[in-house]
């Protein structure tokens, strides 16, 4: 755990040296969110029954912004992939059944120490703006500690998702190829375009077969209470049942995949 | 052909501060410290000489070389080349120059060099029958013959700057500026890029300014050097004077028959002694050698001598004391 | 240009070199707008019209104005990527050529990978244009091809500004990304469903506008102004680059006074 508390404040003190890197980034991301809201402003004014409100969306689109870096897929690790393609991964082979384990970490506190560093400006932002941009407050306390639940769930569910992807480089040797189609769909259907329920019928189908809208998609429509607390909780089981396949279906692949990199030789 | 002076410039340099407070601080607020790079420069050079152009890191070098090239403008001093002031008729004055940086490459890196060649040939717009003439005299030169339609991300560090030399000459420049353009290179292109500078400076007359840390480069090619340190020039002068102030001192190796005796010499020191071998430095400015020898045969027999002179960086570190830099 | 084009022409032949890799980035560049523009369909699928604009008059806005952010990506991507080339030290090479630092940077870095949103957009062009009823004149098409091209212009220009600011810092420059990516996401929509703010800031000061609402209008068929006049505000839009150019040749000169 202290080794987590002094990596944050590395990260922090690195974020204060690019202090206007920071600055900019949020500025950039908050550009984005008011621009994703005007644009459904628009389409919302003649609108008669939409599927989810205004309010709903808007907050959806904040949180989206907020915690960016916890649900996109292509936010990637070039140390790993170097690693892997030039073949320096032979250092790391010693003990392949940890591997799993200390990739999964190291990437989780990526996306944890980035996204500690925006998301508690714009959400301020985001809380403060006038009606109607702004974010409302949780419902209630249940509905709030529920989307945390869930977005935490998400991220791991999320992470357990992109380990797929390193593995998928073992096989294919560049990192481009295979991360970018893969991230497009992915983000499709894990609501970052658009939202879930405003997707057609059938490709809402398609989503709900997919573990991509539970990283997304549900924690924050559980935050504005448009996923009901007795639909939020089966959620989040069926987030926990997710993750826990994905990590073991992706610790066996890649224990798979380094036995045929030993057993080739590197 | 190129004249300064009175050339000075200053940087205004952001200070840095550690630990977490600081840098909060530091977002609000920023403090600076005025840096006088280089201060009261005045020199001249004619055409066809080879100046080479020295001292030590962060004394300003870079600085004057950026100045007369026109990339940077100075604070205070003038500076005419050919008639130009260089950063304010940059375009014009620049068709006439060549620079070499050592550790940066103005080829474009993953096309045969040729090709790199073919587009400074349109960026100089050099006239296609002189483009061809300087070409092929430069390949001949240089042995370009095997590697010029080779990418040059796949050349040696050697024949990379071969390339670069020729380069840098295709516009025939009056004046080429060399700053470090033997760094890392193995001893057989070293002393090929030397030649090279020789030849064209022989034959095309060009003015050589070569900045460097290896002596040797000096050695063989400048007769005139311009120490620069802390910011001022120290020294501008031939190369030869500069060794009898500085590099007087010679190495004389004796052996001899063996003699239980040590061996002295009054104005010679010695600096090791064995009864077959001896080791002593004289300053020649004091004592010559003939009369050191003379002297030696008196008390011993000897069998073989060798006299070595000062190396030169010796020399540059006595330079750098005595002018506290 | 000639030598523009002999900048190009060198840097094609680099990026040859990898063809892999070319390939399959280009193939991800088509995707990604792609995926955009598959949700501005479903959108419409799920609202049918927005604030009296249907589908494919959206989809004309959109396609002018990728084609020209696609363009300019293109070509001026020197300027997108200058602040390696400051970082690098490079810049000093270029100032002791005989020649513009503009037209070398210009010259410094061509993405030819960007061919596939190009294509993307190209697509989305052609499906627009062929569903959508327009009495064509020659003033329509010299409108819509002023339309692309000042977009170009005014990418360019914001690109410009982005890599003039390297000459004061390095930091930061992620907020030039707001008004080139986010500038291209806004103004894909016609500006006019926007809050009045946000269309009088895109039209005055980054004017995207003048490449966005009026002339569409007109070459739907809806405006009813005068039809030379009409033609003419893209180009007024173009002019955007000029104030641009002027604070880039304050950063040179900024940096030739400072060094770096």
């Amino acid at each position: 755990m202290r080794v987590y508390g002094s990596i944050l404040k590395l990260r922090l003190l690195v974020g204060f040296q690019y202090r206007t890197a920071a600055i900019a980034g949020v500025a950039t991301q908050l550009f984005w969110g008011f621009i994703t809201i005007m644009v459904f402003e628009a389409f919302y004014k003649y609108a008669q029954t939409p599927p989810i409100s205004l309010k709903e969306l808007i907050d959806y689109i904040w949180l989206k912004q907020a915690f960016l870096v916890f649900i996109t897929l292509w936010f990637r690790d070039n140390e790993l992939f170097d690693l892997i393609t030039s073949g320096n991964i032979a250092y790391e082979l010693c003990r392949p059944c940890e591997l799993y384990g200390f990739w999964y970490a190291k990437l989780l506190a990526q996306r944890l120490s980035s996204a500690f560093l925006r998301c508690f400006p714009i959400l301020f932002v985001a809380l403060l703006l006038t009606k109607p941009y702004n974010m409302t407050p949780p419902q209630s306390f249940s509905a709030f500690l529920l989307f945390l639940t869930a977005l935490i769930l998400g991220l791991l569910l999320l992470v357990s998702i992109s380990m797929f992807l390193y593995i998928s480089v073992f096989l294919t040797m560049s990192p481009v190829g295979s991360l970018l189609i893969f991230s497009v769909i992915g983000e499709f259907f894990a609501g970052l375009i658009i939202p879930v329920p405003l997707m057609p019928e059938p490709l809402q189908k398609i989503a709900d077969l997919l573990p991509f809208r539970w990283t997304a998609d549900f924690p924050f429509r559980v935050y504005s209470g448009h996923i009901p607390v007795q639909e939020a909780i089966m959620g989040i089981v069926i987030q926990t049942v997710y993750t826990i396949i994905l990590i073991w279906l992706g610790r066996a692949a890649l224990n798979h995949v380094l036995r045929r990199v030993a057993v080739q030789g590197g | 052909m190129i004249h300064l002076d009175g050339i000075g410039k200053s940087y205004k340099i952001a200070k840095r501060q550690t630990g977490l407070r600081q840098a909060a601080k530091a977002l609000f607020y920023r403090e600076h410290t005025i840096v006088h790079a280089i201060k009261d420069i005045s020199f001249s050079i004619n055409q066809g000489e080879i100046v080479g152009y020295i001292g030590p890191n962060g004394a300003g070098k870079s600085t004057t070389i950026k100045i007369m090239s026109g990339i940077l403008m100075p604070d205070t001093g003038i500076c005419t080349i050919m008639g130009y002031t260089p950063w304010k008729d940059r375009t014009q004055y620049v068709q006439n120059i060549g620079v070499v940086f050592g550790q940066r490459s103005q080829l474009w890196w993953d096309v045969p060099v040729a090709d790199s060649y073919q587009l400074l040939k349109d960026i100089y717009k050099i006239p296609q029958q002189d483009y061809k003439n300087t070409l092929n005299l430069l390949i001949e030169t240089l042995e370009l013959q095997t590697i010029i339609h080779t990418p040059v991300r796949q050349l040696s560090l050697g024949q990379r700057m071969r390339c670069e030399m020729a380069a840098s000459l295709l516009h025939n420049p009056k004046i080429l500026f060399l700053d470090e353009p033997t760094i890392g290179l193995d001893a057989v292109s070293k002393m090929a890029v030397r030649q090279f500078i020789r030849t064209i400076n022989k034959e095309k007359g060009v003015t050589v300014i070569l900045t460097t840390h290896d002596m040797n480069d000096i050695e063989a090619l400048a007769e005139r050097v311009i120490l620069i340190g802390k910011g001022s020039l120290l020294y501008d002068g031939r190369l030869e004077e500069l060794r009898k102030r500085f590099g007087s001192h010679k190495t004389i190796t004796v052996e001899y028959k063996n003699n239980p005796n040590p061996v002295h010499i009054p104005g010679a020191a010695t600096l090791s002694w064995s009864p077959q071998r001896a080791i002593l430095s004289v300053d020649t400015n004091t004592m010559k050698t003939s009369d050191l020898i003379t002297e030696l045969s008196s008390q011993v027999e000897l069998e073989d001598v060798t006299i070595e002179s000062q190396p030169i960086e010796d020399m540059l570190v006595q330079l750098y004391k005595e002018y506290r830099v | 240009m000639k030598l523009y084009f002999k900048y190009l022409l060198i840097h094609f032949k680099s990026q040859l070199q990898y063809r892999t890799s070319f390939w399959l980035l280009s193939i991800g560049q088509f995707f990604i707008p792609f995926t955009v523009f598959l949700g501005l369909y479903l959108l419409f699928e799920q609202f049918g019209q927005i604030k009296g604009w249907d589908f494919f008059e959206v989809a004309l806005c959109f396609a002018v104005i990728h084609l020209a952010f696609s363009l300019s990506e293109c070509l001026a991507r020197g300027f997108d990527v200058f602040s390696s080339l400051i970082v690098k030290g490079e810049f000093d090479r270029l100032l002791v050529r005989p020649r513009s630092t503009f037209l070398q940077v210009l010259g410094s870095k061509f993405e030819f990978t960007r061919v596939g949103r190009l294509l993307q957009s190209g697509f989305v062009f052609v499906l627009a244009l062929s569903n959508l009823s327009i009495e064509w004149s020659i003033t329509k098409v010299l409108t819509l091809l002023f339309m692309i091209s000042s977009g170009v212009f005014i990418f360019t220009g914001i690109y410009m500004l982005a890599a003039a600011m390297c000459f004061w810092t390095v930091q930061g420059l992620e907020v030039a990304n707001i008004f080139t990516d986010g500038g291209r996401e806004m103004a894909q929509y016609p500006l006019n469903i926007y809050q009045r703010w946000v269309t009088r800031f895109f039209t005055y000061v980054i004017p995207f506008g003048t490449v966005n609402y009026l002339p569409l209008m007109f070459i739907i068929g809806k405006n009813e102004g005068n039809e030379l006049l009409t033609m003419l505000i893209p180009m007024a839009g173009s002019l955007f680059i000029l104030p641009c150019f002027l604070v880039w040749k304050i950063g040179v000169r900024h940096y030739r006074s400072t060094g770096s």
